[in-house]
Formats: structure tokens, sequence, C-alpha cells
């Protein structure tokens, strides 16, 4: 007889995965203090020590290289270890003599370890040509690139005024935060979709397509004889929603797809309320395999933002404090038409104060 | 493709140097497969040509789940065979993803038996993400899946795998326990996770304190976050120690402080709590000295979203203050969320999240008939213009 089928059983509980040390400490740490680079302590009130390790991943990971982080948690933290949100890897350790030698394999294997404090952590983003349909770019690839510029200030030889956090997505699904961090990288479609009259009656539901464009730029249409749709093109703003309901309607463009980068977004309630991040770079052509044009960009503004910035102020902070006509100014960017928001509540962005600065 | 013994890639290959780790690597550790191969031949065409290879499409999926499979097909089907199914699973990780070794040795076995050998760790939502299996592998991977204690996460327009932060498993600032209230939640609303009849996708995120480290206002339907009522906790001799080891209390807490709430006299902090908005600041900075309160809970805010399609939204306040006792078993959250999802379930249009459907009835009108009363902290500043709807009600108010 077959074994019988198990469903709507849910993860399995966390707390078999939790170290001793965790365990015992539970709901009842005291302080944690940043070490060096990417190794920060937690002190319970026990008195007891956890000691973390922070290492960078591409979050596209081999089972060969978690196979590999698995013998070195055995090794070095009782086979104890976890991921942070922004896809690094972390061991856990109560022993601090251990975390050099850790380091040193860890590293060796090809992961370096940083960030924590104000440091540059790991850009949290999509799949882009690895694995998505609807994408403008490539992710990783571009994540590769601009990380292996700004490597220094992962690894905190070069010091930032405060935290920094960039996001990259390939298009604007945003499988990821990108929408509120103090950099955002985003693949972008600038032309409307191209539509296969052919394959769309076949494919698609007319009616759930025109409904899925947020412009009302899709309308039904008898093209050749048969049920299809047109495109008010003037009206698209290439969100590509058509294209998630319909595949009849191409939206990936080799030609004219490219990346646009945001600045100035946070989700952390410190100081400042959570707030989106705002176009800097409006459109950038892709170029890979490194994407040389978004990296010096890229690079510039973390820069430019080093060098002005006060300590603890996050690229908000900085960019509010100095007016956005200085920060176009400092990072060489010309402001165009397409800075002025033209979509819902666009005017609550207009400047309504004479408080400028000349 | 599928033939050759290893696929030429001149242009990733330029992505194998750096520091950062290379993502290439990763893909060739695993390219021993002729689907990983392919896979890695088909994204240097794409480098070549500045055009993804993949197509959505094609419901895929096992038997009684309407989610956590994501059917993904070549466009190159023909030259690169072994990637014609490349499909994504989503496995629901444990909270604040911790593991032991012998937990993910068990998953990658898994993996390795039956696909790609690619993963994410994790992917946007939180998933632990299996890149890439044919459609026949589906079954016989989850069950495999499901008999070492795991199943999948949510996809289409259901409940989302819910996340968390690392809350109090190794960190206190939590003001609740994140890892059991993503755990409690995620199980009572199984069938809800796997079985897709919402207008479209619903996420949860359970975030300790404002610090908000799993980005909860920006990325959930539902952002729990963890917030204290009454006063910090000071050590008045470590605040002393910050300011003589490095720290200028004065110009980097004190005039850093939103509501400049705190004073400062060289010797001692004197916080207004008052008029503290628990914006984590003070605290984040001196560890040692400063705590979030003792009387704990968190801020229920609902609706935010990526800008697809109505625009992007933040979370906004709904509850204030509630409190997360795991004893409760989280009722007064549950019964938030499915007087919620009853209303928008209901009312919500195809691929309307609950922040734009809000948008589109008025705040007023959604709180009324989910039966939370109005309060100030769910606005920046009441309207400032005046077009009032009335209701009868306004005459009996005034007399």
């Amino acid at each position: 007889m077959a074994d019988e089928r198990i469903t709507d059983i849910g993860p399995p509980h966390f707390e078999q995965f939790l170290p001793d040390v965790i365990k015992k400490n539970y709901g009842k740490w005291d302080y944690h203090e940043i070490i060096k680079p990417g190794v920060m302590v937690h002190v319970g009130e026990s008195g007891d020590k956890l000691f973390t390790v922070r290492a960078a991943s591409p979050r596209l990971l081999a089972i060969e290289s978690i196979r590999k982080f698995c013998d070195i948690a055995d090794k070095y933290c009782d086979g104890h270890l976890r991921w942070t949100s922004r896809n690094n890897v972390e061991f856990l350790l109560a022993d601090e003599s251990k975390i050099e030698p850790l380091i040193k394999e860890v590293e060796e294997y090809g992961f370096p370890v940083g960030g924590l404090g104000s440091k540059l952590s790991n850009i949290v983003h999509t799949q882009g040509w690895v694995h998505c349909h609807s994408s403008a770019s490539d992710a990783s690839g571009v994540v590769k690139a601009v990380m292996d510029e700004l490597f220094p200030y992962f690894t905190g030889e070069k010091d930032l005024p405060a935290k920094m956090r960039i996001a990259y997505a390939c298009c604007l699904n945003m499988c990821g935060a990108v929408h509120c961090s103090d950099i955002a990288i985003l693949g972008v479609h600038t032309r409307a979709p191209a539509i296969n009259h052919d394959d769309l009656p076949k494919m698609c539901e007319i009616p759930t397509l025109v409904a899925s464009c947020p412009t009302g730029a899709i309308r039904p249409a008898t093209v050749d004889g048969k049920q299809s749709v047109e495109i008010v093109e003037e009206q698209c703003m290439y969100c590509g929603n058509c294209y998630t309901v319909c595949p009849a309607c191409t939206i990936n463009n080799a030609e004219t797809d490219g990346i646009s980068i945001w600045v100035g977004g946070k989700v952390s309630n410190s100081r400042i309320a959570p707030q989106f991040s705002k176009l800097a770079i409006p459109y950038i052509p892709n170029n890979p395999p490194r994407w040389p044009e978004t990296v010096a960009a890229v690079k510039n503004i973390v820069e430019k933002y080093a060098e002005n910035a006060r300590k603890h102020e996050r690229m908000a902070e900085w960019i509010d404090r100095i007016g956005w006509p200085k920060f176009f100014e400092l990072i060489g960017q010309d402001f165009t038409k397409y800075h002025i928001d033209d979509f819902k509540h666009a005017g609550e962005t207009f400047k309504r104060t004479a408080q400028l600065r000349h | 493709m599928t033939e050759d013994k290893k696929a030429s890639t001149p242009l990733l290959d330029e992505l194998e140097t750096g520091p950062w780790p290379s993502f290439v690597k990763e893909m060739k550790k695993e390219a021993f497969r002729p689907m990983t191969r392919d896979a890695l031949a088909q994204l240097e065409r794409s480098y070549e040509e500045h055009i993804s290879h993949w197509k959505h499409g094609g419901l895929v999926g096992v038997m009684g789940y309407g989610g956590g499979v994501i059917g993904r097909y070549s466009d190159l089907a023909d030259e690169f065979p072994a990637v014609a199914e490349f499909h994504t699973h989503r496995v629901n990780q444990p909270s604040a993803w911790f593991y032991t070794t012998d937990a993910l040795r068990t998953l990658c076995d898994i993996w390795d038996k039956h696909g790609s050998g690619l993963t994410n760790m994790h992917g946007s939502t939180g998933d632990i993400v299996f890149l890439g299996s044919t459609t026949e592998a589906i079954e016989p991977l989850f069950a495999d899946l499901t008999k070492a204690g795991w199943d999948l996460g949510g996809s289409g327009s259901n409940m989302r795998t819910p996340s968390c932060c690392v809350g109090p498993a190794r960190c206190e600032w939590a003001c609740y326990d994140t890892l059991d209230a993503c755990y409690n939640i995620t199980q009572h609303f199984q069938d809800e996770l796997h079985r897709p009849f919402f207008p479209y996708k619903y996420k949860f995120k359970f975030a300790g304190c404002p610090n908000d480290c799993v980005a909860s206002i920006a990325r959930s339907d539902c952002s729990v976050i963890g917030v204290w009522k009454d006063d910090i906790q000071v050590d008045q001799g470590k605040v002393a120690e910050y300011n003589n080891n490095g720290t200028d209390v004065q110009t980097e807490v004190c005039d850093l402080c939103p509501t400049r709430c705190m004073a400062w006299d060289g010797k001692s902090l004197d916080i207004d709590n008052s008029n503290c908005v628990k914006c984590m600041h003070c605290i984040n900075l001196m560890p040692k000295a400063l705590k979030p309160g003792k009387e704990r809970g968190a801020t229920i805010l609902i609706g935010s979203k990526a800008p697809i399609v109505g625009g992007a939204l933040l979370s906004s306040v709904f509850v204030p203050f509630l409190e997360m006792d795991p004893e409760s078993d989280y009722e007064d959250l549950k019964e938030l969320t499915e007087a919620i999802w009853d209303l928008w379930g209901e009312h919500g249009k195809a691929r309307e999240r609950t922040g734009e459907f809000i948008q589109r009835v008025g705040l007023s009108n959604f709180l009324e008939e989910i039966g939370l009363d109005p309060v100030p902290e769910m606005v920046m500043h009441p309207r400032t213009n005046p077009y009032i709807f009335f209701d009868d009600e306004i005459f009996e108010d005034a007399e």
C-alpha cells in the first residue's frame, strides 16, 4: 500500500533549529556589540555570549555551497546557522576562539565576511534573466558588478555615515523592497508591448486583459479578422501588467529595456519615517556582462553621499538637508521631465513653498 | 546543447572574477546536470541578446494545492531541451531562517535528487526557493519534502508565506515573539496559504521593533511591528560610559531625536516618554544603556505593496497597540485578518491588493465595514478638503 499523502503540515517548528545558547537566553538578551565588520556578540542577562559571523552570499546558491556551509557550521558552530532577510548567511558560535578560523575558512571558500552597522549590506535582488519572464535586465549580474566595485564599503575598509541599503529589481513588479531603499536599481521597460495577434485569441481572455491595464490603454479590437486588442501607446507606462495576464503582449525589448536609479528610501522608523525612493537617473542602457555605466552611476552616488553626509544621516536625511537641486548638481545628473511625477497624487510632490536655496 | 559536456559562456565567465561571491560559479558547481548546463547556456544567450528567454504560463502544481510551484518554460526549448520545463518550488522556511546542518542537508539531498541543484536562500517573500525542475518531478519532490517534515509556501492569489525577523531568538529589542507569531499564523491559515481564493496576494511580515529588519511596512499587506507603551529603560551609568567612549550624547542622540524628547546634562539622560515616538534611534546608538519599555506589543499596519498595479503603497496604522501574548493564540490579529479578508474577498477586484482596495473604497468605509473605530493615530493629519459625506448620525451626535 502506498504511503498516505501528507499535506498542509506547514513549516517545521523553529525551536528544533535553535542552538542551546539561544534556547537558554530566548527573549532574555541584554545587549549586543559589533566587534568588527561582519562580527557581533549578543550578551544574555545570564552573561552567556552568542557570536555571529555574517558572510555575503549571491542569494543564488548551489547545494554544493550549502553543504560546504554545513561542514563549516559542524566544525565551528555545533551545526547551527541561519540566513538574514538580506540573503547573508550567519554562523552562530558560542566559542569566541573559533571566530577567526571560521572567518578564514568561509572567506577562502569565496564568501566574504562584512556588513553590520554603518556598512553596506548585501543587495537584495530578484531573478532577472536567470529565471524570470518579465525582466528588463539581469539581476545577479548587475548586483555582482556593483558589489565588486563597492566591496570596500562592505568590508569596512571605507566608511559610510550610516547604514546603506541597496536593492535591485529587474522590473516594476519589484520582487524586493527596492521602492524603499537608500539606492534602488530598477530594470525598466520603455516601450509599449508588442502584440502577437495570432496567439492572443488562443492564449488570453480579452476582458481580463483590457481590465489589467491601470491606465486604460488597452482596447478590444479586430485585427485581420481576429478578436484581439490595440494599445494606445501614449497611455502606456510599461508596467507589464498586461504581459503578466497575457503572454501574447510581449513587454521585453532587447533594444530599449534598461535600468533606472532611485534614491532616498528607507523602511526603518529611526529618526525619520519610512519612505519611498525617488528617481535619480531615468535610464541607463543594458550593457552586460558588467554594466559599467550602471556601476559607475551607483558608485558615484555612494561616494558623494559618503563625502557629504553627516554622521548617522541616511541618504534620505542627507538629501533632505541639502535639497534636491544640490543633490543633482553633486551627482552631475541633469534634471529632466522624467523626474516630475505624473501618476496618481503627483501634485503632492510639487514644491509648494518659496523656501528654496539660491 | 544538452549533449555537450560543458556550456561555453565567455560573457558569464567575466562575472567569475572580483571579490563578491559569483552566482556564475554557483551555477557552474551544479552544471554537471544537463538541466543546469542548459540553464547556464541559455543565460549566456540572454547576455548576448539583452533579453530573457523564459516564458510564463502553464499552471503547474501539486495535487490539492493552488500555489507553491511556479511554472517556468524556456522559449528556446529546441536549443536547450533540458530547460524546456524549469519550474520554481517555494518551500516554507522555518521562522527567522534558523537551520541545523542536518535539516539543510536533508533539503539539499531532496533537491539533488529532483532538480537543478540551484536554490535561492531565500526568495524575496522568505521561502527557500528551489530553481528549476521538470513537471514530472513536482509530485515526487513534494512527497519527499513532506515526508521529511517540510511543506510548500504560497504563490498566486493566496496568503503568501509569512516571514519574521530574528526576534527574541537573538535580539534584545524584540517587543513580541516574532518567531512564534509567524509560525502560529502560518499554521493557522494553511488552507489560505495553499489554496488561492483571494483577489490577489496577501502578505504578512513580523518585525520585532520599529527598526523593521524584514521591511514589513514596505512589503506586506499586514505589517506587525513590535513596539512598547511605557518608558524606555535607562541605565544612567552606561549612558555616561557611552558619552565617555566616543558617542556624543548631546549631538548624536538628543539632537537627532525626532521629537526632541530627551535632554542630557552631562550626567543623566532625561526622557519625556510621553512624547517619544519609539523611533529606536537612541536605543540603536546605545544598546547597553537603553532598552525598550516593559509593556510590549505591536502596531498593526495594513496595505503596503510594490507599484503593480495602482502604484506603490506603504502600510498605514490600523491598530496602534495590540498585545501579542503567545498565550492569547493571537486571536485579535486573526479576527482582524478574517474581517479584512471577508470584505476584500467579496468586493476586491481581480489583482487588486488590500491597500489599493482601501484607497478605492476609502479608509473610513473600510474601517466601518470591518468594525474598527477611527483613531487619530491612523492619519498623518485630518482631512483638508471639505467634501465630507455626512450620515444622519451627525445630527444625533450634535444633540
